[in-house]
This record gives C-alpha cells, sequence and structure tokens, in this order.
C-alpha cells in the first residue's frame, strides 16, 4: 500500500485553480498540429473534450460504440445541470455549490477538485447558450432555474425533462463542426478493447470496428477515457443497455487504478421491476419529489390487501398511511438526498409494506398536490364553492402542465393512469461515484491516460447530488482538460507519430483476438445474458443499497463462481468478421464479472457507511449512515496484480481544509 | 393475466451486400408488461440456445430518447402508437394470435449493416455541413442572460431541438425525404439569436449534404410528423423552406 | 453555391413545383370562368362563346400569358418527373408490409400518378380543342368567328367523353386537394393563425373548381 499523490495545487482553494492554470506547461500552436490524441466515449465529457482539444489544433481521433456520437449515454439525464450563477439572488455562491456538493458527497470527495468544479460551472452556462442550447427561459427571456434534492437554493438550470439531451446534441454539434472541418475523425461504432502502454505511458488503444468486425490499432500521445459508469455491473439500471466498463477495465488492468467502486447510487424514484423479462428501469426524474409525496400502509395487512389485488392505494384512509420520509425527516422531508431516500424506501419494502406484486414498491402520490393546486387555481379563476370534481380537474391540470411528459412515460411503461392512481416507484441503480482514480489534472495513474467525467472518480465523493453529473462531464471536457493535457504533451512535441507496430501494439492486439476467439470457440450452452443476470442478482442482493461483511464475502464466492462457468460455458454465436451484438456484450460481461468482484471486495473494506455505500453493521441508532473520519477519510484506489479479486489497495488521504467533516444530517 | 402468443415476421439479412429475406418466427408467453425490445430479447435468448443467429437490431437508453432504436412494426415506424420510439411501444399494444411485420428502416441513404440494424451515418454527415453554431471553448463568453430570447423562441426552438436523430421520419416518407430531420436543427437555430450570423451559410450547407446523401424530395404528406416519436411538427420545415429561399435568393 | 442551390437542390425544385402549381390555379380559375359561358346554349350565348374563343387565341397580351401558361405545364410535369424518379430511386428496397393510411393521405402520396392522369387528360383535352382552334378545319358562325360551341357541343353528345371528363376532373380534385395547401408550405408559408385558413380555402377550392368543370359537359350532355 502506498499514499497516492493527487497533485493538488499549493495555494489557498480559490487561487489553486487559477494559479496552476498559470504555471502549467502549454503546447504552442504549431506543436499541436503534430500531437495525436484519442477520445474514447462520446458523452458531455468526451464530446465536450474532442471538440475543444480539436479547436485548440491537437489531431483528434474519437470513439464511441453507439452509431452516432449523439446517442451516448449522457442524452438521457432529465432534470438539469447545477451552476453558481445565483440568477435568483437567493444566496448561491461558488462556495456554497462547493460546500454543498463536498457535503452531499458525504465528505468523501476532494476539495480542490470539487472547488474547481464549481468554479468553472458558470463557464458551461454561458457555453452552451452560446452554442444554442435552449434552456428553459421566462417571460422575460432570460434562464429559468428549479431546485434539487439535498440543496436550498435554487441553482439548477434546464431544459423540461430532457436537459441531458440537450447538453450532449450542444457538444456533439461542436464535435461535428470538427468533425465537418476534418480536425476530429470519428470512429463510431468502434469499442476499444484495450489500452496500449509503451515505456510506461499511454500510447493508443486497440479497437474494434463493431461492422466489419476488424481490429483495427491507433496510435495517439495521450489517451482520455471518457467512458461513463459501470451500473450495468448490476444488470438491471437506469444506465443504457450498451453502458459499460469495458474500457475502464483495460485501463485498469493496464495500470490505472480503479478507486471507490464500491460507491454506487441508487436513485430513489425509478418504475419497479415488472417481471423476469425486464431488460431495463427507468427513471422518474427527482423533480417529481418536489410534489410527490412518498408513503406505504401503516399496517402490514392494508399492505398485503394492495399486495393481494384487494385493495387499492385510494382504498386506504390518510390516517392508515405512512409518509415514512416526513416523518423521518421532517426539514427535508421527500427531498432528502438520494442515497436517503433510497434507503428508507427499502427499509419499509424489506419490513413487509411494499405496495406492487413483488412486495418492491413504495407510493409517490400527487394526490395532495392535485388537491392544493386545484383549490389554488379555483381562487384564482374565481371559482366560488369549487365541487370536489372541479378542484380535481383543475389541480390535474396544473400537475400535467408540470410533469405531463413523466406521467406519460410512466403510463406508457405501467399501463396504469397516474393522475387516478398514485405511482409506484423502487430504487435503481443510476450512477457509479466511483472510477479510475485521477490526480487533480484527471490523469490517471498510468501517465498519458487521463479519464473524464462518470468514468472516473473525483468530485461526488460517496454520494452525487442530482443535476451534478451535467456539470462535471462538461467541466471536464470543455474546461479542465484543455489545459491539463497541455502540460503532459508539452514533453511530446519531438516525440512524432506513435509507431503502431511496436510490440506494445502486437501483444495487445493478440491479447483482444484470442479472447474473441475464445468466445467464438467455446462450446458453451448459455447466452451472454444468462449470466449478466445472475451477476446482477448477487450484485443487487448483497452490494446494493444495504451491504454487510458476511453477504459481501457471500457475493465474492458466488461472483468467481459465475466468473468460472462464463467462461466454460458462455455460447455466443456468429463470426468474428462481423456486426455481432453478443460477441460485443460477451466482452463487456467478462468484465462486469471481474469488476463485481472488486466492487465487493471495495464495500467489505470498508468498514464504515458513507453516502451509497451503506454497511448495516455502522449505522446510527436511527439507522442513518455512520462514518469513521479517523480510519476511513480516504479515496482507496485499487492495484490490478493479474488476477481478478488480488487487487492491491492504495489510499489517498482526503484533506479537508476548507469544510468541516460533520454528521450530515436532514432531519 | 394471460400470455399471448404471437407470430412474428422478420427480415433477416446477414450483411450489408447479402440477400435478405422475411423469416417467420413463433414466440410464445409473451407478457403484456414486456417491451417490444424485450420480447425480441425473450426471442433471441431462444435462438442463441437453439444454435442460431440472434436476430441484430439498434438500441440502447430503452427509454426513448437516444434514438438508436429503429423498427418499422406493422408498416409503421416505432410501430402503432404515437409519441414513442419501438422501445417504448409495450406488448399490451398486441393481441393474443397477432402477426407482426418488422423490418428495418429502409432507405438508399440508410443501408442495411445486418437483420434490423441500418446505417444513419448519414444524418451524422449533415450536422457536420453546418448543424452548429461556431463557437470556440472559451471561458471569456458573454454571460448567458446577456441577450434575452423571447420565451416563444425558446420554446419553439426547445420543440424542433428534442429531434432524436431515429430516422423514423426517413423510414415513414413515401419518398424516403429527410427534410423533418434536417428542417429541426436549421429551425433551432434559425429561432435563436446564437444562430443567426450563419443561418445562411447553414441552411445552404445542410441541404446541399441531405441531397447529396440521396434522400428523396418532401412533397408535404405530413407523415414524418404523425410517425415522429416526439412529435416535431412540420412548421420546422416550412421554416426551412424560407430560410433557404430566402439565403439562396440572396446569399452572394 | 447559391445559384446551383436555387436550380438543382430538392428545395428549389419544390419552389418551382409550388409557384407553377399555383399559377397553374389561377389558370383554372380563369378557364372555368370562360368555359362556364357554355351553360347559356341559346344562339346568342353560342355566338358570345366563339367570340371569347376568338379574343382569347388571338389578343397578343393573352397570347402572351398563355405562352408562360404552356411553359408552367410543361415544366411542372417535367420537374414533378424529375422528382417522382428522384423519390424512387430514394428507396431502393420496398417495405414489404406498409400502414401508410395510418399517417398520411393517398392522393398525398400519389400526387406524380395523379398529375399523370391529369397530363394524359390534358393532352386529349388539347388535341379535341385547343388544336382544333388554332389549326383545325372549324367552320365559322354567322358572325365569321371559328365555331368552337359546335365543337364542344358536338364532342359532348358522346356519353363516354362526358365520362372522362368527370373522372378526369374527380383526379384534379384530389390533386388540388394535396396541391393547393402543399404549395403554400413548400414555399415557407405555414403559421398557426393562416395556415388552417389556407387549409380550408385549399379543400374549398378542390371541390368546387372541378365540380363546375364536370358540370359544364354534363349539362351540354342532358341538354342536348
Amino acid at each position: 500500500m502506498s499514499m497516492l499523490d493527487s497533485k493538488i495545487p499549493e495555494g489557498p482553494i480559490e487561487r489553486k485553480w487559477t494559479d496552476h492554470k498559470g504555471h502549467i506547461r502549454v503546447v504552442a500552436p504549431a506543436n499541436k498540429r503534430r500531437i495525436d490524441v484519442i477520445v474514447v466515449g462520446t458523452g458531455l465529457a468526451g464530446a465536450s473534450a474532442a471538440a475543444s482539444l480539436a479547436e485548440l489544433g491537437y489531431n483528434v481521433k474519437a470513439f464511441c460504440f453507439q452509431d452516432s456520437a449523439r446517442r451516448a449515454h449522457s442524452i438521457a439525464a432529465q432534470g438539469g445541470i447545477n451552476a453558481a450563477k445565483n440568477y435568483q439572488n437567493d444566496g448561491d455562491s461558488v462556495y456554497r455549490l462547493f460546500y454543498d456538493t463536498v457535503k452531499g458527497g458525504d465528505y468523501r470527495a476532494r476539495e480542490a477538485n470539487v472547488y474547481r468544479l464549481a468554479e468553472v460551472s458558470a463557464n458551461i452556462i454561458d457555453q452552451c447558450v452560446a452554442q444554442g442550447v435552449p434552456f428553459a427561459r421566462d417571460y422575460g427571456g432570460l434562464l429559468d432555474n428549479r431546485s434539487f434534492g439535498g440543496v436550498q437554493v435554487s441553482r439548477t438550470f434546464y431544459a423540461r425533462g430532457q436537459t441531458g439531451q440537450q447538453l450532449l446534441l450542444g457538444a456533439y454539434s461542436a464535435l461535428m463542426r470538427q468533425v465537418g472541418k476534418g480536425a476530429v475523425k470519428m470512429f463510431d461504432r468502434h469499442e476499444m478493447l484495450d489500452v496500449v502502454v509503451i515505456d510506461g505511458k499511454a500510447r493508443g488503444i486497440i479497437a474494434r470496428n463493431l461492422i466489419t468486425g476488424g481490429i483495427e490499432r491507433h496510435g495517439a500521445h495521450a489517451v482520455l477515457l471518457c467512458t461513463g459508469g459501470y451500473g450495468n455491473v448490476f444488470f438491471l439500471s437506469t444506465n443504457a443497455m450498451g453502458s459499460n466498463v469495458t474500457a475502464a477495465w483495460k485501463a485498469h488492468k493496464r495500470g490505472a487504478f480503479m478507486a471507490n467502486p464500491c460507491y454506487t447510487q441508487i436513485h430513489p424514484t425509478c418504475i419497479p421491476v415488472s417481471g423476469t423479462h425486464q431488460s431495463k428501469l427507468t427513471l422518474m426524474s427527482e423533480s417529481l419529489r418536489n410534489d410527490g409525496r412518498i408513503w406505504v400502509p401503516k399496517s402490514l395487512e392494508d399492505a398485503q390487501a394492495i399486495r393481494d389485488g384487494k385493495k387499492k392505494g385510494s382504498d386506504i384512509p390518510e390516517a392508515d398511511r405512512d409518509y415514512y420520509l416526513e416523518r423521518r425527516y421532517p426539514a427535508f422531508g421527500n427531498l432528502v438526498p438520494r442515497d436517503v431516500a433510497s434507503r428508507a424506501a427499502k427499509e419499509r419494502c424489506d419490513a413487509g409494506f411494499g405496495v406492487n406484486k413483488t412486495g418492491e414498491a413504495v407510493y409517490l402520490d400527487f394526490g395532495a398536490a392535485i388537491q392544493r393546486y386545484g383549490k389554488q387555481q379555483a381562487t384564482l379563476q374565481h371559482i366560488d364553492d369549487p365541487t370536489a370534481e372541479q378542484i380535481r380537474e383543475l389541480g390535474t391540470a396544473v400537475v400535467s402542465e408540470k410533469y405531463g411528459n413523466l406521467f406519460d412515460m410512466y403510463e406508457n411503461i405501467v399501463g396504469e393512469n397516474p393522475y387516478l392512481h398514485a405511482m409506484k416507484i423502487y430504487p435503481a441503480v443510476h450512477y457509479t461515484m466511483g472510477g479510475l482514480w485521477v490526480d487533480y489534472n484527471l490523469q490517471t495513474t498510468v501517465p498519458g491516460l487521463f479519464a473524464l467525467g462518470e468514468c472516473n472518480f473525483s468530485d461526488h465523493g460517496a454520494n452525487r447530488l442530482g443535476a451534478s453529473a451535467l456539470m462535471q462531464g462538461l467541466a471536464d471536457g470543455y474546461f479542465v482538460i484543455p489545459y491539463t493535457v497541455g502540460d503532459y504533451l508539452a514533453d511530446d512535441i519531438r516525440t512524432g507519430p506513435i509507431d503502431i507496430k511496436n510490440t506494445a501494439f502486437d501483444e495487445a492486439e493478440k491479447a483482444v483476438t484470442e479472447r474473441i476467439d475464445h468466445f467464438l470457440n467455446n462450446k458453451g450452452t448459455k447466452p451472454v445474458d444468462d449470466f449478466h443476470r445472475r451477476l446482477g442478482k448477487v450484485m443487487w442482493d448483497k452490494c446494493g443499497m444495504a451491504r454487510n461483511a458476511q453477504g459481501l464475502q457471500e457475493a465474492i464466492t458466488e461472483i468467481r463462481r459465475i466468473r468460472e462457468e462464463f467462461w466454460k460455458d458462455v455460447r455466443v454465436p456468429g463470426k468474428a468478421n462481423e456486426f455481432n451484438q453478443e460477441l460485443e456484450k460477451a466482452g463487456r460481461v467478462a468484465d462486469f464479472l471481474e469488476l463485481g468482484e472488486l466492487m465487493c471486495k471495495d464495500a467489505l473494506e470498508r468498514n464504515e457507511s458513507c453516502g451509497g455505500h451503506f454497511r448495516e453493521e455502522y449505522q446510527t441508532p436511527e439507522g442513518e449512515a455512520l462514518r469513521d473520519d479517523a480510519d476511513y477519510a480516504h479515496a482507496a484506489a485499487w492495484e490490478w496484480t493479474g488476477e481478478a479479486g488480488a487487487a492491491n489497495l492504495h489510499k489517498e488521504e482526503l484533506k479537508f481544509d476548507v469544510v468541516k467533516l460533520t454528521q450530515r444530517s436532514y432531519k | 393475466m394471460r400470455n399471448m402468443k404471437l407470430t412474428l415476421k422478420i427480415w433477416r439479412q446477414s450483411g450489408p451486400n447479402a440477400k435478405g429475406e422475411m423469416k417467420t418466427y413463433p414466440v410464445n408467453d409473451v407478457s403484456e408488461d414486456m417491451s417490444f425490445l424485450e420480447m425480441l430479447d425473450v426471442l433471441n435468448d431462444d435462438l442463441v440456445r437453439k444454435g442460431e443467429e440472434p436476430i441484430a437490431f439498434d438500441h440502447d437508453c430503452r427509454e426513448g430518447i437516444c434514438g438508436s432504436c429503429s423498427l418499422f412494426i406493422n408498416g409503421e415506424a416505432h410501430g402503432p402508437g404515437r409519441m414513442i420510439t419501438t422501445c417504448q411501444l409495450h406488448m399490451r399494444k398486441f393481441k393474443d394470435g397477432d402477426t407482426i411485420h418488422v423490418e428495418p428502416w429502409r432507405s438508399g441513404a440508410f443501408p442495411v449493416i445486418k437483420d434490423l440494424a441500418v446505417d444513419r451515418s448519414a444524418f451524422d454527415r449533415i450536422q457536420a455541413a453546418g448543424g452548429f453554431v461556431s463557437v470556440n471553448t472559451s471561458g471569456n463568453l458573454v454571460d448567458g442572460n446577456a441577450v434575452p430570447i423571447p420565451k416563444d423562441d425558446a420554446d419553439t426552438a426547445f420543440d424542433a431541438a428534442t429531434c432524436i436523430g431515429c430516422g423514423a421520419c426517413v423510414a415513414t416518407c413515401v419518398n424516403s425525404s429527410a427534410m423533418l430531420f434536417v428542417a429541426a436543427k436549421v429551425s433551432q437555430f434559425a429561432l435563436l439569436p446564437q444562430g443567426k450570423p450563419e443561418a445562411k451559410r447553414r441552411v445552404l450547407a445542410m441541404v446541399e449534404q441531405m441531397d447529396k446523401e440521396g434522400f428523396g424530395n418532401c412533397s408535404n404528406t405530413g407523415a414524418c410528423e404523425v410517425e415522429c416519436p416526439k412529435g416535431i411538427s412540420l412548421e420546422h420545415i416550412a421554416r426551412m423552406n424560407r430560410e433557404y429561399l430566402t439565403a439562396s435568393a440572396t446569399k452572394d | 453555391m447559391a445559384r446551383s442551390a436555387l436550380l438543382g437542390s430538392s428545395l428549389a425544385k419544390k419552389y418551382w413545383m409550388a409557384l407553377t402549381g399555383l399559377f397553374l390555379c389561377t389558370f383554372l380559375i380563369a378557364h372555368l370562368a370562360g368555359n362556364l359561358q357554355l351553360l347559356d346554349m341559346s344562339p346568342e350565348g353560342q355566338l358570345k362563346f366563339n367570340a371569347y374563343a376568338k379574343f382569347m387565341t388571338t389578343f397578343p397580351l393573352v397570347k402572351l400569358v398563355s405562352y408562360v401558361l404552356y411553359a408552367s405545364i410543361l415544366f411542372h410535369a417535367f420537374d414533378g418527373f424529375l422528382l417522382a424518379v428522384q423519390n424512387r430511386k430514394a428507396r431502393p428496397v420496398k417495405y414489404a408490409h406498409e400502414k401508410a393510411g395510418a399517417n398520411s393521405t393517398w392522393y398525398g402520396r400519389q400526387m406524380a400518378l395523379l398529375g399523370t392522369l391529369v397530363l394524359v387528360f390534358l393532352i386529349i383535352h388539347m388535341k379535341t380543342f385547343w388544336y382544333e382552334m388554332h389549326w383545325g378545319e372549324l367552320g365559322l358562325d354567322v358572325d365569321g368567328n371559328k365555331d368552337l360551341y359546335t365543337l364542344v357541343a358536338t364532342v359532348f353528345t358522346q356519353w363516354w367523353y362526358v365520362a372522362l371528363y368527370v373522372m378526369s376532373m374527380l383526379v384534379l380534385a384530389y390533386h388540388l386537394l394535396h396541391g393547393f395547401q402543399s404549395a403554400f408550405q413548400s414555399l415557407g408559408l405555414n403559421h398557426p393563425r393562416y395556415t388552417p385558413v389556407i387549409k380550408n380555402v385549399g379543400v374549398f377550392f378542390a371541390v368546387i373548381v372541378p365540380v363546375f368543370f364536370a358540370l359544364i359537359p354534363v349539362w351540354m350532355f342532358i341538354n342536348a
């Protein structure tokens, strides 16, 4: 074990980034033309980084496995993006955004990175507006804001329920502009299958052309991984079907440390699982918790009756409902942070109060909001003595105006009208705070290999606040990496093009080809998804919302067994030199099967509860997460040693010079 | 609730240059809670276990926003149902005993890669031709609130910007025209002050690229608007027609 | 780029379709106005019609406009042909199973076919009357004008010819039903307030004009 150097610049926190930018090296314009950079992934981080680096003058090659760069999963983010603009004059500031993020992350994030994130947040909005991103505006023509969980100011910018889409299309348009100029060469339907390390530095990648199956070598002076999170290790998550850990995991195996892999965000408001056929889970935006009240019946009999279909939610009188978030957290009520809300739902369902067939759902009820808005509207429209029916109609119209698209989405999936019957929701895996360890410059432990966005671990600690993922992706891509990568590349102006005939490329390509051949020649019997589902179940049951030492140890054993069986019994039809989606999945699941074990190991190692990591052994008498700052105020960075499960632990001590460590409370 | 038995007739084509054909697959035990793609997952699972090649189809987010999924189901892009993508289509829309036809998007500009997966990179090239605002990354831009934008303009621009680039408009159009896709982008930027400076250049370049890709011409049947999962309006096509007319008449 | 854009691009082709189409619509009104004189089958009415026909074929300004008209018809047909060919090429492999009725009207999708039928009708129509008027052997009426009226009246004594006219007007009606409002959309004239008006006017136009055109042969057949 060693202590990692995060290369945080000296000086007061508000000067660090400015001073750092002023002192690091830059590459002269004429020299940038001689430098190649590979960007893997074209989500917010990747598209913004590729576009920014290309316009600086570097030769950029961008890769994505989707059929177009525009389809990266950033596109699915609904709610919004935070920025410390203080347009609402409600006391927001860079410091407050910084503070909220560190606290929201349960004091497990790196202060200097978070401060920088808050600092550049305002620039992101300006940049996006200039690109033509149609943010929501008020009647005066100015930008509108809304509020999100875990904070007390309105700093979230949004574009209806499709903020991620609009921001990504902005970044994508910037990227395509560079593609049109020839400054970025775009490789869509290409999947990175290995990083090539020459003399200790990342010098390229091996990629598979997903249409032809061709294995390609691409050399570069630096490689940027912007490949998102690994929530799909749970099989069921709100991630896109293709979201995977492969790029990050290959980097890990080539020497990049994986930090805090056990920090997983379980989002409290998702549509519950309906059956064994389920392939993915759908998020219902956090914004719903502004008006929806979460409850379960007070009595077990009522809950049972609902599960048996003998009673409906509406049959339960007000007095027999348990609004458990309002009961437990009077100060924040239904708007507690995600980790807290998710655990509370699980606690009630585990205690037998769940309200759907599977017993894993709670109500998100807009009945009260409809009544409240209905009465408000009646007053506004001067309707004296409105009937109950009138109030209901008026209120429904207001709710529909605010959340119509989400309600439609719900009805479409569940087949039940959420205006009449309370929505049923349950937590689902949504985001992974853990990821590749990076220093202040976003460089991993492999020189020349950088990680941006959800792919790295740096900014959200043990729990991410809503509307912060978009902020981080764009901050890293637009405003951080263009500076920090230059400092690294300044050494490479005389290197010349990377020789892809180097033996390191031979070796990496051989490993990739052998693995593909193994899958295709394996005489197995079960499809890839079979193993993925089983892995997901183990992870969800034992390394999900709540973990304990025994469960984690069992999980490790079970994952090893599944992994062993996978390699023996997986069946991958088709050929290597064609479009072969089963083959793509096989490679990804193989990596998930190794990552899953590391996540359990990390969770087992961290003998405390913090944010999304809840160890049942470590809780306060009220059932809240109990941190252990004396022993665990560090980032756990794991080094691959040649075998899954045998990773070495390194630590980065987290120093809190500005924010005081306290017990997080939303009561 | 009883599970459904269905007959699927699916286009199979082993590669870009191979000859394809419709093949019949019976599926049993389809739950009405399944999405259409989950039903295909079940079929594929079965095919793999039997040692056959699974059906290739594009899909990713499965919540109607990434624009990957692209099936022509029972004669309609994204199947029956309005304002949804294929991944949002649920099996409760079908009845026990139904026969369902599944084909890829058909357009010369969208060549088939395999089975139901097509190549839509023509859209990327149109975007690269001019679907952007030429602004570099800089921390020193004017403040986001420096230029107020009327709410109606911002909202209409947003309506256009919700396009997910799925290609249903092309697939649906009797002429295989990409006008709705191109118009959505042109219109978004034409409505915003940020897009104005290069509006003429943009519309001319994007239309030129659209023509080069071999899409057909718009004959205003309005089918695209009906089948568009985001309900993008024909008004945007009219706006593009205006933009293009003035641009080509006045640009020197 | 700008110049070639106005001539060769897909959008420019649509502008020309729209402009020539709308011009042809105005011609339809003028033509119908003249033809309605045929309903007056009295001897004076016949002479008046023949005088009108002479005016229309000899007055210089009208002649000039008629050349524009011939050019428009030819261009509308030629441009439409080019568009149809491109559109067919844009989808080399057809769908095996289509349900286009769910999202559009059949006549909106079949403009090329409807247009071709209208063109065929036009050729027959022009051979029968226009050609005969200009170069045929027509007798003279008492005023010394070419007796076009008698030709028309004779032609419309044949039931199958009347039927052809009525059918053709039905085809024209559908062509206009889509074409009229479509022309405005092609020219970018779409506005939430005015488009519904345009659409209603289009429907009215597409019904009234062909109905009156069809009425004439039927009337003359019945009263012959």
